[in-house]
């Protein structure tokens, strides 16, 4: 509200600051050509007088001068033809006033829609400290453990417990002093290579460079499942224009991941950019694609088959969270009640030994109204 | 709020230089005084609004808004308060606000002075004026916008570049772009008068306190920046003909032309033509190096092609001004009357070789910096042993610059001494015989004392010691008459126009600096790596190194040598130069220590720091060279005092009629 009158106000001022002398029945007193040379060579006599009383110049060069000053004034004034009597301007003079009018707001409004946010109030950090605690604690400890880190610079649990942080905030190059020294310090593990790689893939604006690139590898040859790590190398292959095995280390990538992941469309579309024909992600059963083209009453069938292997996988004491709740909610969704009851009291069971996740079954078996109690 | 606020200033101010350069036109073309009587008005609204925006972006960096990209990308809650000013300016968003606002300025200030120039004339003036702002408010809304938002704000800001913490460079950029921007007003007069048809001595004198406040502040810009670059960049250099240097230098060889050529146009009424073309070309080099600056073109042509749009924008601009004004120029120069003729032996004639060596320097040093740029963008080839600068370097540079400003320099006194309209060649030589010979005994004795070293440097003193010797004659030809006693020779002195001896003080300081530049052949530079306790001797010196240790600042790590000096066993001080890390990027920046001795330098920098615990150093012992800059300094000062003339100030013209009383402003 404050902002739209300030706007208005504003916008009120630039137009009136135009229309005022518009508005005027006479021009201001404003001097013509004719007047200003008269200053200037007026003015220039007067100089050359001064100099002869000064005695500066030679008094037959400042006869000379003076002659030629008064010629080009009378010059001058021949020249200049008086400013012509206007014919009657007032409708120009309007045209110009509406032109202002309604111009000066056309152009900034619109403009300033397009690329403003009036809707934002100014942020000083002061005031938003004060306003957020939990980030101001946040902060807080931050720079403590800064504080503590410039004085203990070997202390190897700090940097890694400091660095994700510095990912976030995209200090990058923080993130890869802090990961270098953890390693250094702690030692290398598969994680902290990992991470040391992918901070300096963000340090280098997305470039896997060849310092990253042999992180990366020294961080699989250690462990061959860490996601993040293949992930890199198949950028750093597809950055190479290794081509073939950029398409390769995707799709390997992409047969593990679980098709939830909003990752794993991407690389599918990497893998088609590059050529290659993306593979099934995991969790989307083989040929879901194919599936989602088939008839109504085709794509029921497959989908029971599909689910039908999955309760098979299961069984009765699988501990695999993920695929017990996708069963439930599947045979909810086939409405299949009494299956999904059934699969919901195995899942339970097989799940005995782990509280968290048979808190989460219990929860999706509230919601789909399925729960004992 | 405030930043909305002043982001909305911005559009309206853009709106408002649209008016301005629109209204006053068409009441030029219609003879209508109401119309054209619209200009002064909108150019103080416009410079209002455009102050306003800039105002908001400097609390937004001095509150720490990182809910501004701008401030988020360039600043940091740690940094001190004088750095947050700066940092408005210290990037591209900002700096081109910056640019505009002072391009707005100076139409504010035109309107403010010119209530006294013919009506017609300074409504063109602002006119141009307001449609060159009109494209750059356009430039940076579209492009380079300092008012983006970020949701949410992160805590925490990037930081500012750790070269640009410095208060040489703090200061630099703002005197820059007043001497850049400041030619803009000589455009705008020259465009003014070619669409208004009349171009006189009249015009010379309104312009020429523009051109003369322009040139004053590009003078001290340049310096400045050279004296930043000295110390900051920690090569001991002062001058690189880096295209970034180069791109300042333009403007004010053609902008030191043009100081001259409407000096002739004022007095004599004469090379009117030549004096509109100068204007042009002066501000189009201007332009040219905010393109080259601006666009990124600099950091390598594929840089440019790669992201490409804010240097199209710039192109733009640059080619609807340059060639707007240059066809305008084509199509009206003939109908200029032109002035009287001249002889080759006089005050003018003199003026003009100056301003045809200036010009040829000019186009030497603008081949040399654009030429690889062409190079690169056709051909893609790329300096292999200097691929990040791109520029033909120094020994193209010193091999055509120094040819053609050494006949300059020697010609500046005979220059000052030949008299207007039929000057006399034999009888300014006799004039001038003190001068010359004392310079030539100064150089005989600066050999013989400095006798085994290189011949350059008493050569070079010699030159300076003319141009100072030659303005101190100016002087003293002027006031001293046979027979006179030392009283009146004194008052006659005094009693001189203050633009006499400002070009007298401006030629003197050209002298000044010619010294401390020739001295820098007798410069001492030690490369050396010594441990604490260490010794090296450095022309009279000696310097030790005394121990390395680590600092904190407010917001860097520093590891500091420290280096203690001896003369003749002596100890005369201290120096700690050093490296910073700046805790936001870790960039690690030079910081050099200086110790002044007379008008003479040490400069020493860490280059590294070696694992055994010796210390890489670059020592330099540098005699006089502060000249180089007091010389500049000088010469500001010389401009400062013509400007104060009387002259300078166009008289009020005696009004017939009763005042009417002022628009409300």
């Amino acid at each position: 509200m404050i902002v739209t009158l300030a706007l208005a106000l504003m916008t009120g001022a630039a137009a009136l600051a135009v229309l005022l002398p518009l508005s005027r029945k006479r021009a201001e007193d404003a001097p013509s050509a004719a007047d200003a040379d008269a200053v200037f060579y007026a003015s220039q006599i007067a100089d050359i007088e001064r100099d002869i009383g000064r005695g500066l110049v030679d008094p037959a060069e400042a006869e000379n001068a003076r002659v030629e000053a008064a010629r080009r004034l009378l010059a001058a004034r021949r020249r200049a033809a008086p400013d012509a009597a206007m014919a009657d301007g007032t409708f120009r003079r309007r045209v110009a006033a509406i032109i202002v009018l309604v111009g000066v707001p056309l152009v900034s409004l619109p403009l300033y829609l397009a690329v403003g946010r009036p809707d934002m109030p100014a942020q000083p950090l002061a005031a938003r400290q004060q306003e957020a605690p939990e980030d101001m604690e946040f902060a807080q400890a931050l720079a403590k453990i800064e504080k503590h880190l410039a004085a203990n610079p070997d202390d190897g649990r700090g940097w890694e417990v400091v660095s994700p942080f510095y990912m976030q905030m995209g200090r990058f190059p923080d993130a890869v002093r802090g990961y270098s020294t953890a390693i250094r310090t702690l030692g290398e593990t598969a994680q902290r290579l990992e991470n040391l790689g992918e901070a300096q893939v963000a340090a280098a604006d997305g470039i896997v460079t060849a310092d990253a690139r042999t992180v990366i590898e020294r961080a699989l040859a250690k462990d061959a499942t860490l996601v993040k790590a293949r992930f890199y190398r198949a950028l750093a292959a597809e950055q190479d224009g290794r081509r073939e095995a950029a398409v390769a280390y995707y799709s390997e990538l992409l047969k593990d991941l679980p098709a939830t992941i909003p990752l794993t469309s991407r690389i599918a579309e990497t893998i088609t950019r590059l050529g290659g024909t993306p593979p099934a992600a995991k969790g989307v059963p083989e040929g879901g694609a194919a599936i989602a083209a088939l008839p109504e009453a085709q794509r029921q069938e497959a989908i029971r088959g599909m689910v039908e292997a999955l309760d098979t996988r299961l069984g009765k004491d699988s501990t695999d969270i993920e695929g017990w709740l996708r069963l439930v909610r599947s045979y909810a969704v086939l409405n299949e009640p009494a299956k999904a009851r059934d699969a919901y009291a195995r899942g339970l069971s097989a799940l005995a030994g782990d509280a968290a996740a048979r808190g989460r079954l219990e929860a999706l078996g509230r919601e789909l109204g399925i729960g004992g109690s | 709020m405030i930043i909305e606020t002043g982001h909305y200033a911005l559009v309206l101010a853009f709106a408002l230089s649209l008016v301005l350069s629109t209204i006053p036109l068409w009441g030029v073309v219609t003879r209508d005084p109401v119309l054209m009587g619209v200009a002064r008005p909108a150019a103080f609204a416009m410079t209002g609004f455009a102050a306003l925006s800039y105002l908001a972006l400097t609390w937004a960096y001095v509150t720490s808004d990182f809910s501004v990209f701008n401030v988020l990308q360039n600043s940091h809650s740690t940094k001190p308060f004088m750095y947050r000013i700066s940092g408005v300016w210290a990037n591209h968003e900002g700096s081109m606000l910056l640019w505009v606002l002072i391009l707005a300025v100076f139409a504010a200030l035109i309107a403010w002075r010119g209530r006294h120039m013919p009506q017609r004339l300074l409504s063109g003036v602002l006119a141009v004026q307001g449609s060159v702002a009109a494209a750059f408010f356009l430039f940076i809304l579209a492009t380079s916008n300092p008012f983006s938002r970020v949701v949410p704000a992160p805590f925490e800001g990037e930081g500012l570049n750790p070269l640009l913490q410095d208060p040489g460079l703090a200061i630099h950029p703002p005197l820059l772009y007043l001497g850049y921007v400041g030619f803009s007003v000589a455009f705008s007069f020259a465009v003014g008068a070619l669409i208004e048809g009349r171009i006189d001595a009249v015009w010379a004198r309104f312009v020429r306190p523009w051109t003369l406040t322009a040139w004053i502040f590009l003078t001290l810009g340049i310096s400045m920046g050279s004296y930043w670059a000295y110390y900051e960049l920690g090569w001991g250099g002062w001058w690189f003909w880096d295209p970034v240097e180069n791109a300042s230098l333009m403007p004010w060889l053609a902008g030191t032309a043009l100081l001259h050529s409407t000096i002739v146009m004022e007095k004599r009424d004469a090379l009117k033509v030549w004096t509109i073309l100068l204007s042009i070309l002066t501000f189009s080099l201007s332009l040219m190096g905010t393109f080259l600056v601006r666009s990124g073109v600099l950091t390598s042509v594929h840089a440019f092609a790669t992201d490409p749009t804010r240097g199209v924008f710039i192109l733009m601009i640059l080619i609807f001004f340059i060639g707007g004004s240059l066809a305008l120029f084509a199509w009206r120069a003939q109908t200029l009357r032109q002035g009287g003729l001249f002889a080759p032996i006089s005050r003018e004639g003199g003026l003009v070789l100056n301003n045809l060596f200036l010009s040829a320097i000019c186009a030497t040093v603008f081949v040399g910096t654009l030429y690889p740029l062409a190079l690169e963008a056709v051909t893609g080839w790329i300096d292999p042993t200097n691929p990040s600068k791109i520029s033909v370097g120094p020994p193209f540079f010193n091999a055509t610059f120094l040819p053609l400003a050494v006949p300059l320099l020697l010609a500046v006194p005979f220059g000052q001494a030949l008299a207007w309209k039929r000057g006399d060649l034999l009888a300014v030589t006799q004039r001038l015989v003190f001068a010359g010979a004392a310079a030539v005994v100064i150089t005989i004795l600066t050999f013989a004392y400095t006798y085994g070293g290189p011949v350059a440097a008493p050569l070079g003193v010699g030159l300076g010691a003319w141009l100072i010797l030659g303005s101190i004659n100016d002087i003293v030809t002027r006031s001293w008459r046979s027979g006179a006693t030392l009283s009146t020779v004194l008052a006659r002195a005094a009693g001189l126009p203050r633009s006499a001896w400002g070009s007298a003080i401006a030629h003197a300081g050209l002298g000044v600096s010619c010294i401390g530049i020739a001295a820098t052949v007798w410069g001492v530079e030690r490369i050396t790596a010594l441990k604490p306790g260490e010794k090296t001797e450095l022309a009279a010196y000696t310097v030790m190194l005394d121990g390395v240790f680590p600092r904190q600042g407010p917001d860097y790590r520093e590891t500091v040598a420290r280096l203690r000096i001896f003369s003749d066993g002596q100890e005369i001080g201290v120096i700690e130069p050093g490296r910073r890390v700046f805790a936001v990027r870790t960039m690690p920046t030079t910081e050099a220590g200086l110790m002044t001795v007379g008008l003479g330098q040490i400069y020493a920098s860490v280059a590294d720091i070696e694992p055994d615990g010796r210390v890489g150093l670059r020592i330099y012992w540098k005699p006089l060279v502060l000249l180089i800059w007091l010389g500049s300094v000088v010469m500001a000062l010389g401009g400062a005092l013509s400007l104060l003339d009387r002259r300078a100030r166009v008289g009020a013209p005696v009004r017939a009629r009763a005042p009417v009383p002022a628009p409300a402003e």
